[in-house]
């Protein structure tokens, strides 16, 4: 009786011992990938990561390239001697882009992209857009700024494959603005990336500076009304891993628009240094010396700062469940 | 003639195989109607050191792939193993560093390729245990403790049943009829809550139970009647029944119990075990009582003992090691209908001996449920 009870014993806990051993066995076989934790610590995986973290050549939208790009339109003299600058600009609705790994979204676009190309001209020129709707649905552009009524995107709605509006408005006031699709419903024409940025220069221009365009956007991939991911400039925690290089000593403009839809407010943090805030752009003295401004929809302005100290900085939403679901970035200062 | 009774039923048969393969194969473009929409399971959610683990099923009806996990809805770098892609029912595991805090609540969430998120609440972060020998001892010794223990020391009121008049016999009989109508209904109460908190819906929980208890009725039930036809062996393959009926229903405690303790989702203590081990002591009374008719020896009792109370251990070694929630529903459903078909025995018994409406009999009855309920308070 006791030997049987003693067998019986020893053949469950032989059991038990293959039971946890053989797992670990399978896997010392696979092959191990690491990634690196928001605290920075390096954890070794059998299975494949999950990872926000885009690779330069993998990403559809380049917001390296998007940072530091202005589209000044096609250059000629009127009859009057005014500047005229002319833009095409095609809206589409079919596109799917991978706005972060492996989350596939349909963006609506201006000229293939979230945000829309940035535009510029100087107070005064004469703004041509030739608007091309190559969507399925009704699209329009209506520019935040002064023009008349009937160039203000709204009523004139422009009909999808291949409807035309032609845009015509001198630009003005000068400052930084949005401009983006006005037909119904209308957040979801916002929210699904028909927006972009309109930059109107003053007529004796600006101080030489680093210049560079942020868009704060987010994503609602799963159309609860709450977003999943949010940006600056679409794609996020991109400039975290491909911090923003300046230089030390160097003016720094940048021109911010917040887009994001949902949430109320969204902000702009800096680390290590404050900037003078010119709210809409439009005046030529500063609001604030801050290294924090609130914004809400479609609030915009001028940031200007120079650091003194080379290394990496942070920047990013105060309001840190946004940080922590894509908007942050950090600038890395070179140089003396 | 056999030849051609098989030919008719193989041909319909064929034929349904046929339909299978044009419907899912050529036929099926032409039924692709509506948005097949993604669908997964978060079923288990363990808090180690520095690391969350969570695993998932593909339970809708295409493939997914899983890209971003999330922390109380903040995107964290995580890995997925073996890999985010998941055909139906497949399941994986993702890893999730994050330094959570003992006891305070967190939200999992899961997104698929679309961007659609999954999440699922915890209520409150405690350590998963160690799987190794010191888990194995501790699930063994709570096992013991919950099934073979009470049930033991319940059958010592064997002597004192057997003593007793053909009335308190009656009771005694009575009572186990009602303590296992008690037990099937908690058991299948209890398959269906963890089906639906944490069983996919295409699991289907509800037929689930209701099928495994129905098999595990009718398998007893041919076993029960082919052990009753041999002459003089029906009190003593009953009373075995009876044992494994409650065996298995033990088994299912301890899978629930050891699959909480191993993922350190209850705060499990002295009292709580003291709750079971009362609870189950009613057990083993409802085994002496069968086994007084079976004149059944000290070895034997023993025997019918563990029968009923040691599945508990390796119930809980199951739970601790390898939890799945398929698992603990398919033994409580299964535990559910043996108790059901044991208790409608035992009743059936009662009435051939002409004391089912006796009040020995409904007094006994309602002694054995009123007991359950009782001594199930203190579990809570």
């Amino acid at each position: 009786m006791k030997s049987k009870v003693g067998l019986a014993v020893a053949a469950l806990s032989c059991a038990l011992a293959l039971y946890l051993a053989v797992p670990s066995a399978i896997d010392a076989q696979r092959e191990q990938a690491t990634f690196v934790t928001h605290s920075g610590r390096v954890v070794t995986t059998t299975g494949q990561v999950l990872d926000p973290l885009y690779a330069g050549e993998a990403v559809q939208f380049d917001p390296e390239k998007y940072l530091r790009e202005f589209d000044y339109g096609e250059v000629s003299k009127l009859p009057d001697g005014r500047t005229l600058r002319e833009y095409t600009i095609v809206a589409e609705d079919d596109r799917v882009m991978e706005i972060s790994p492996g989350v596939f979204y349909n963006v609506w676009t201006y000229n293939g992209t979230v945000p829309g190309p940035t535009i510029r001209a100087t107070e005064g020129d004469v703004v041509r857009v030739h608007f091309v709707n190559e969507g399925e649905r009704e699209h329009t552009i209506h520019f935040h700024g002064t023009h008349p009524a009937g160039m203000d995107g709204v009523f004139e709605v422009v009909g999808g494959g291949g409807g035309r509006f032609t845009y015509e408005f001198e630009a003005g006031p000068v400052g930084v603005h949005p401009y983006h699709c006005h037909v119904m419903p209308l957040e979801e024409h916002i929210v699904h990336g028909l927006y972009g940025v309109f930059i109107v220069d003053p007529a004796q221009g600006r101080e030489p500076a680093d210049e560079m365009v942020m868009v704060l956007n987010g994503f609602d991939t799963d159309f609860d009304g709450e977003n999943n991911l949010y940006a600056a400039n679409t794609v996020p925690f991109y400039y975290q891993h491909h911090p923003i290089e300046i230089g030390v000593g160097e003016l720094v403009r940048v021109y911010v628009v917040n887009m994001v839809e949902f949430d109320p407010i969204n902000n702009f943090h800096l680390h290590g240094n404050l900037y003078h805030y010119y709210p809409t752009g439009t005046g030529t003295v500063p609001s604030e010396f801050t290294d924090m401004i609130t914004l809400s929809q479609t609030e915009r302005g001028i940031m200007e700062f120079t650091y003194d100290y080379p290394g990496r900085y942070l920047f990013h939403a105060h309001k840190v469940e946004f940080s922590e679901k894509g908007w942050v970035g950090v600038f890395l200062a070179r140089g003396a | 003639m056999r030849a051609r009774t098989a030919a008719a039923g193989a041909a319909p048969l064929a034929l349904v195989v046929l339909l299978m393969a044009y419907v899912l194969g050529p036929g099926s473009a032409v039924l692709e109607l509506g948005v097949a929409l993604p669908d997964i399971t978060i079923e288990r959610v363990q808090f180690e050191e520095s690391e969350v683990r969570v695993e998932v099923r593909n339970t809708g009806p295409v493939p997914v792939e899983i890209v971003m996990a999330d922390i109380n809805d903040r995107i964290q770098p995580a890995a997925v193993e073996p890999d985010g892609r998941l055909e139906r029912l497949e399941s994986a595991l993702v890893r999730i560093p994050f330094e959570w805090n003992e006891a305070e609540p967190y939200e999992v969430g899961l997104t698929v390729a679309d961007g659609t998120r999954f999440a699922r609440q915890v209520g409150a972060a405690a350590p998963a245990l160690e799987p190794g020998a010191e888990l194995a001892g501790l699930l063994a010794l709570v096992g013991v403790y919950v099934g073979i223990v009470p049930v033991m020391i319940g059958l010592l009121w064997m002597p004192f049943i057997r003593r007793t008049g053909p009335a308190w016999r009656s009771f005694f009989f009575a009572l186990t009829a009602g303590l296992l109508f008690f037990l099937g209904i908690d058991a299948a109460e209890e398959a269906l809550e963890i089906s639906a908190e944490w069983l996919a819906p295409a699991f289907n929980g509800t037929m689930l139970v209701a099928t495994a208890a129905s098999i595990s009725f009718l398998a007893l039930h041919w076993v029960g009647a082919r052990a009753n036809l041999r002459p003089g062996r029906g009190p003593a393959a009953a009373a075995v029944i009876l044992a494994g009926s409650i065996g298995l229903h033990n088994m299912g405690e301890g899978l629930a119990i050891g699959g909480a303790l191993g993922a350190g989702s209850v705060a499990f203590g002295a009292f709580l075990v003291a709750g079971f081990a009362l609870h189950n002591v009613t057990e083993g009374v409802a085994i002496a009582s069968s086994a007084s008719r079976a004149r059944a020896g000290a070895v034997r009792l023993a025997g019918l003992g563990l029968l009923a109370g040691a599945p508990a251990v390796l119930g809980a070694w199951a739970g601790g090691f390898a939890y799945s929630p398929l698992a603990a529903v398919a033994f409580l459903a299964v535990g559910s209908g043996a108790a059901f078909q044991v208790a409608a025995s035992v009743s059936r018994q009662l009435l051939e001996e002409k004391a089912l409406a006796s009040a020995p009999a409904a007094a006994g009855f309602a002694a054995g449920m009123a007991a359950m309920y009782a001594t199930g308070l203190m579990i809570g």
